[in-house]
């Protein structure tokens, strides 16, 4: 039984493993120059492996220099946003809860646009700081107002979308105080989700903070099980209730802030994909944790790809893909949900 | 083990919830905790189990404070059934069960065989075996009760509270699930609101009254009618049996609630 056990979610992994190297291929693929999926491998057999393949260079250039690590970037940002979507729901036992909701994404563009324009520290390093920061701003600011609102799944959600239109005219304040016109437009584009400006260097942020992440959830994938019944529960099970919090937290906030710091608040991702995540594979968190972070990949990979070719000529804001998408997926998860139960 | 308190008290602001009580369970013993509703019972069993730190006063496992206890440890030693506890999640009453070997699982020590066979024996324990992969939102409020008793039985503990365990159980499954932990080798601290169930199966009882413990003894000793009026505020005629034990029959009376 163990041994058929140990089978099944080998061939699970690989399948959902190949799903994502076959997502990344279409994405650096696809777009307004389409270049053939044999160039895309050549280009990273070139680079990777120095095969030596004879390709157009300027091809090969806009494979590398520009998709590829914008759909790598795209990737760990789904995974990071479902992966805290799942902690997140588990933590607070609240199907609604997700970075977006709970205003940590809207507090980390505080904290990024205040880095950027208000100068703030800068670079690379600079920003995301100012992001995490400002999330777990958001984050301790959302649950003292829940706290103060009284107990009860509904507190923390209208607490967050409090939280989310304060930080949201922070924002907006900071813009219109501080920036010229020019600076002004780039950040509204970048506050709706825009991952036109990555490159490589955003990898090497994007790539360990997606996952470490996954890393730190793993590790606290049993205690996120025990959650199941309450907190009460949770300790009573041996779970360090407070410490477990405190680190989850953490991480949810220090993973949103690298995604927002580099592509801006993107919603619906950490909501919807959790609960369709656990459609298909249940609720331990030793497998939901990993599934979901790939099935956020892939789709935020996919809503990339749409962004570039749904309006010609246009790149759409990929906040408002997954929007366009998750809103009445998350409609019908919501009332499937309310069925079976 | 043995589960000593020692003038515990609680309190949230101005109120005081528990107040100065001291009591311990000695080990084998099964203690049972009677007291109206809001006398402090699930308050008193939360600092038990070590969920709420006393305001004043010490918890004590085997001459150990609670607070000197990590919380996996501790859940290795002692298991909670609670009064209240739901969940939103999908999850089938084989997985509810499978969380009591929580405290044992880790990095160096992965779900094993073992942890399948303790698990199983649980659910037969509390006869929850032929509905094991059923979906926990399609079983009754009862079966629900039952697989909860599981759970705390697949942490297995020396020590075992339950805070009104037989709530939702038909009449059958109320004396099973309390034979059942009183035949098994541990110490059991229970709040029931069942006169009689105390009176059947518990070695002593704890009488709580607005927060205060106001009696402490066997059943015989316990479950006077003037104790039964003074805390409870019925007239109740109490029998004793040949075997020793005592029988306690309610009388109905005229604006019982309006006292
Ligand atoms: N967290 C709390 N805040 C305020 N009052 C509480 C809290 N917990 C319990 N109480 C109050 O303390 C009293 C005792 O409650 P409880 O221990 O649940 O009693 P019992 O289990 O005997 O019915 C009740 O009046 C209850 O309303
Ligand atoms: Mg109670």
């Amino acid at each position: 039984m163990t041994v058929r056990r140990l089978s099944t979610r080998a061939s699970f992994t690989l399948a959902a493993v190949a799903l994502l190297a076959a997502a990344l291929w279409l994405g650096a693929a696809i777009g307004e120059t389409a270049i053939p999926l044999d160039v895309v491998a050549k280009t990273v057999a070139n680079r990777l492996f120095h095969a030596a393949y004879p390709l157009d260079p300027i091809d090969e250039g806009i494979v590398w220099s520009y998709r590829l690590s914008r759909v790598v970037v795209a990737a760990c940002c789904g995974a990071a946003l479902s992966l805290s979507g799942v902690v997140l729901q588990s933590l607070l036992r609240n199907p609604l809860a997700d970075p977006y909701v709970l205003g940590i994404s809207a507090g980390a563009s505080t904290g990024a646009v205040s880095v950027a324009i208000l100068g703030i520290g800068g670079g690379l390093v600079g920003l995301p700081l100012g992001a995490f920061a400002g999330a777990l701003i958001a984050f301790c600011l959302v649950s003292l107002l829940a706290w103060r609102a009284g107990s009860g799944a509904a507190a923390i959600i209208l607490a967050g979308v409090a939280g989310s239109q304060l930080f949201h005219a922070l924002t907006a304040f900071v813009v219109t105080k501080a920036a010229n016109a020019e600076q002004a437009r780039g950040i509204m584009f970048w506050l709706l989700g825009n991952l036109s400006g990555v490159r490589w260097p955003d990898v090497t942020l994007a790539l360990p903070a997606a996952l470490i992440g996954l890393a730190l959830c793993l590790s606290q994938a049993r205690a996120l099980d025990a959650f199941a019944f309450g907190r009460d529960s949770a300790a009573s099970l041996g779970i360090p209730v407070r410490r477990t919090y405190v680190l989850l937290i953490g991480v949810t906030a220090m993973m949103t802030a690298v995604m927002v710091a580099l592509v801006g608040s993107i919603g619906f991702v950490g909501l919807v994909i959790p609960h369709a995540t656990r459609m298909l594979v249940g609720v331990r968190h030793g497998v939901l944790l990993p599934a979901s972070a790939i099935v956020g990949a892939v789709f935020m990979i996919l809503a990339d790809i749409l962004s570039r070719i749904i309006v010609p000529g246009q790149v759409l804001p990929i906040g408002v893909v997954t929007a366009l998408f998750g809103a009445p997926a998350f409609a019908v998860i919501m009332s499937q949900r309310r069925t079976r139960l | 083990m043995r589960l000593a308190t020692k003038d515990v008290t609680w309190a949230v602001g101005p109120a005081t919830i528990v107040d100065g009580v001291s009591l311990s369970a000695e080990p084998g013993e099964f203690l049972g905790i009677i007291g109206p509703n809001g006398s402090g019972k699930t308050s008193l069993i939360a600092m038990l189990a070590g969920l709420r730190r006393p305001r004043r006063g010490t918890v004590e496992l085997d001459g150990v404070p609670l607070s000197a206890l990590s919380r996996r440890h501790l859940a290795q030693k002692l298991a909670l059934v609670e009064q209240q506890a739901e969940t939103a999640e999908r999850m089938s009453a084989r997985q509810a069960v499978e969380l009591g070997r929580t405290p044992y699982l880790g990095l160096g020590h992965p779900w094993s065989e073992l942890d399948d066979a303790i698990v199983a024996r649980a659910l037969a324990q509390v006869d929850m075996t032929p509905l094991a992969d059923r979906n926990w939102h399609t079983l009754s409020g009862g079966e629900r009760q039952r697989l909860h008793i599981a759970r705390a039985l697949a942490q297995q503990p020396r020590l075992l509270l339950l805070d009104e365990p037989t709530n939702h159980l038909d009449i059958r499954h109320q004396i099973g699930i309390l034979d059942l932990v009183r035949r098994l080798d541990l110490t059991v601290i229970a709040a029931l609101h069942d006169l009689n169930h105390a009176a059947l199966f518990c070695d002593r009882i704890a009488v709580m009254q607005a927060g205060r413990l106001v009696a402490l003894g066997t059943p015989v000793e316990v479950l006077t009618q003037r104790l039964i009026a003074g805390v409870f505020g019925v007239e109740a005629a109490v029998e004793r049996q040949e075997n020793g034990s005592c029988h306690i029959r309610f009388h109905a009376t005229a604006g019982a609630l309006s006292g």
